[in-house]
């Protein structure tokens, strides 16, 4: 099954040099064993921008969809056996220690 | 026998099917079957086999008739088809899936509600609206419920297998946590159906022999299994005749069950000893209520060794309803003043001092500290919050008595 982690930080706890480093080893580590699908960081919520069309007319917001303390920073997409495994991987991801790492389900379409 | 059979049969149903619903189904289709068939044929030699093979025709025949009506429910067929022993000939394999049934019952991605709710219907074999009513909500709402836990293991990708060894013993505490709460619904006082709370304590019983069997030499499992015979033991002298509350120093030990209580001994010992010098939080407690259950008359409690095992579970498990039990095993060990100085410890803001327990325990003493006033103050606020009718009739008249004492009635 595929899973989404969505990695959500907490901006008063900023990203030390260790932490980047542990995220490579992380990534290499589930390129290394097959279970890396995708993932990026992304850009902070200062740079988010919420479309909402009503009654067919676009409102553009500026900001995340909802504001709240910690925000979704990152992702990896990964395809493993069953959620015990995805909740391990997620478990190693260093943002976990700080804030958390929610994980998700892939609707499969197929 | 139908239902002594049903857990071990769903078990080994959801494994092969892989799903809930399905595996449901079936089992009601073979259930069926048998009500026709045992009448007259007998009861088979291997009854669970007997419904096994049963329900996998059923499924087989179900998932046709879907197909046949155009959905796309080939899943469940090719299951069954490709299963590899369609004749089972021993239990082993079938303690297997119960043991991983349990896991995914008392998975922590599910709420702790469904955890229970979902463990008593499939391992338990209690019908949905008697879980209902042992937990006084509406059927819909528990039906609803279960669809919701059925739905997300389904989805989310919930596993059919014991944890590995890096998950096991945050795992194995999660199912421990479930069969404890199951009992304790079925234990605290008197609000619900009489009945079916026996019920709950008898099936979260079994449910801890179960895993005791499954799980062999692990001291938490053996000391659940033993805490909780030792606490049952004691059930019918926990209330009078008029349904009041029965405190533990006045209750009738010559009406506790014996026999339950030496299994309860055994088992604490071997949880002891199996803990390897680091008992966890249900063999201490259940040393506790061994020491409790060994003294044949209340004032020969052991009270400093249950003071000493207190400040040991505080160390595991250092909530502050354990320090208000602590308090009460030191001021029996060493006098008032000592416990109410551990009471006086917790923090005010924790929840705990918004219930009864805490109230009603300062104040009991504060009143053997001849502190008159102060004691009918807490018992006022101790009253004020008990949550069943026993407990707010017991604590009612230690109110009158602790006013009559602190203002006597003519001065």
């Amino acid at each position: 099954m595929k899973y989404m982690l969505l990695i959500h930080t907490d901006p008063a706890a900023p990203p030390s040099e260790s932490m980047m480093g542990e995220y490579m080893t992380f990534t290499q580590g589930i390129i290394e064993s097959g279970e890396f699908v995708a993932g990026d960081p992304v850009q902070g919520p200062e740079t988010a921008t919420t479309v909402r069309v009503r009654n067919g007319s676009t409102t553009t917001t500026d900001g995340p969809f909802a504001e709240v303390k910690e925000h979704m920073s990152g992702y990896y997409i990964v395809e493993v056996k069953d959620l015990d495994r995805a909740l391990e991987l997620a478990a190693k991801i260093p943002d976990a220690r700080t804030s958390g790492v929610e994980v998700r389900p892939i609707m499969d379409m197929g | 026998m139908l239902r002594e059979e049903r857990g071990l049969v769903l078990a080994s149903l959801i494994r092969s099917l892989g799903d809930f619903d399905q595996a449901e189904d079936a089992l009601q289709d073979a259930a069926v079957a048998a009500l026709e068939h045992w009448p007259r044929v007998g009861i088979p030699d291997r009854p669970a086999a007997w419904l096994l093979t049963a329900a996998r025709r059923k499924a087989i025949d179900r998932a046709r008739r879907e197909k046949a009506r155009g959905e796309k429910e080939e899943g469940a067929a090719r299951a069954v088809e490709e299963s590899p022993s369609p004749e089972p000939d021993d239990s082993a394999p079938f303690a297997d899936e119960r043991l991983r049934l349990m896991f995914t019952c008392c998975h922590p991605a599910l709420s702790e509600d469904a955890r229970v709710a979902l463990t008593l219907r499939t391992l338990g074999g209690l019908t949905t609206p008697e879980i209902a009513r042992a937990f006084l909500v509406p059927e819909a709402t528990m039906a609803q419920r279960l669809v919701r836990a059925t739905r997300k293991i389904k989805q989310a990708g919930i596993p059919y297998r014991v944890p590995s060894a890096a998950q096991l013993p945050e795992r194995l505490l999660a199912v421990l946590a479930v069969v404890y709460l199951v009992f304790n619904e079925g234990y605290s006082a008197s609000a619900g159906d009489t009945f079916v709370r026996r019920e709950l304590c008898a099936e979260a019983i079994r449910l801890g022999r179960l895993l005791a069997e499954l799980v062999p030499g692990e001291s938490e499992v053996t000391g659940l299994l033993g805490l909780m015979l030792l606490h049952d033991a004691r059930r019918s002298t926990r209330v009078d005749d008029r349904g009041d509350l029965v405190l533990l120093p006045d209750q009738d030990r010559s009406q506790w069950d014996n026999g339950q209580i030496a299994e309860g001994v055994t088992l604490v010992e071997a949880a002891l000893r199996g803990s390897l010098g680091h008992p966890g939080r249900y063999a201490l407690q259940a040393a506790i209520a061994a020491l409790h259950a060994e003294a044949a008359v209340a004032a020969d409690t052991d009270w400093p060794q249950i003071a000493a095992l207190y400040g040991e579970l505080e160390r595991v498990l250092p909530t502050p309803v354990v320090t208000l039990n602590q308090a009460v095993a030191v001021a029996m060990a060493d006098g008032p003043a000592a416990g109410l100085a551990l009471v006086d410890q917790i923090d005010a803001d924790v929840p705990l001092t918004r219930t009864h327990l805490f109230h009603a325990t300062r104040a009991d003493l504060l009143r053997r500290l001849g502190q008159h006033a102060a004691s009918a103050a807490a018992y006022e606020v101790a009253y004020e919050l008990a949550p069943t009718a026993a407990e707010r009739a017991f604590l009612g008249r230690r109110l009158t008595e602790a006013r009559a004492v602190a203002s006597p009635p003519g001065l």
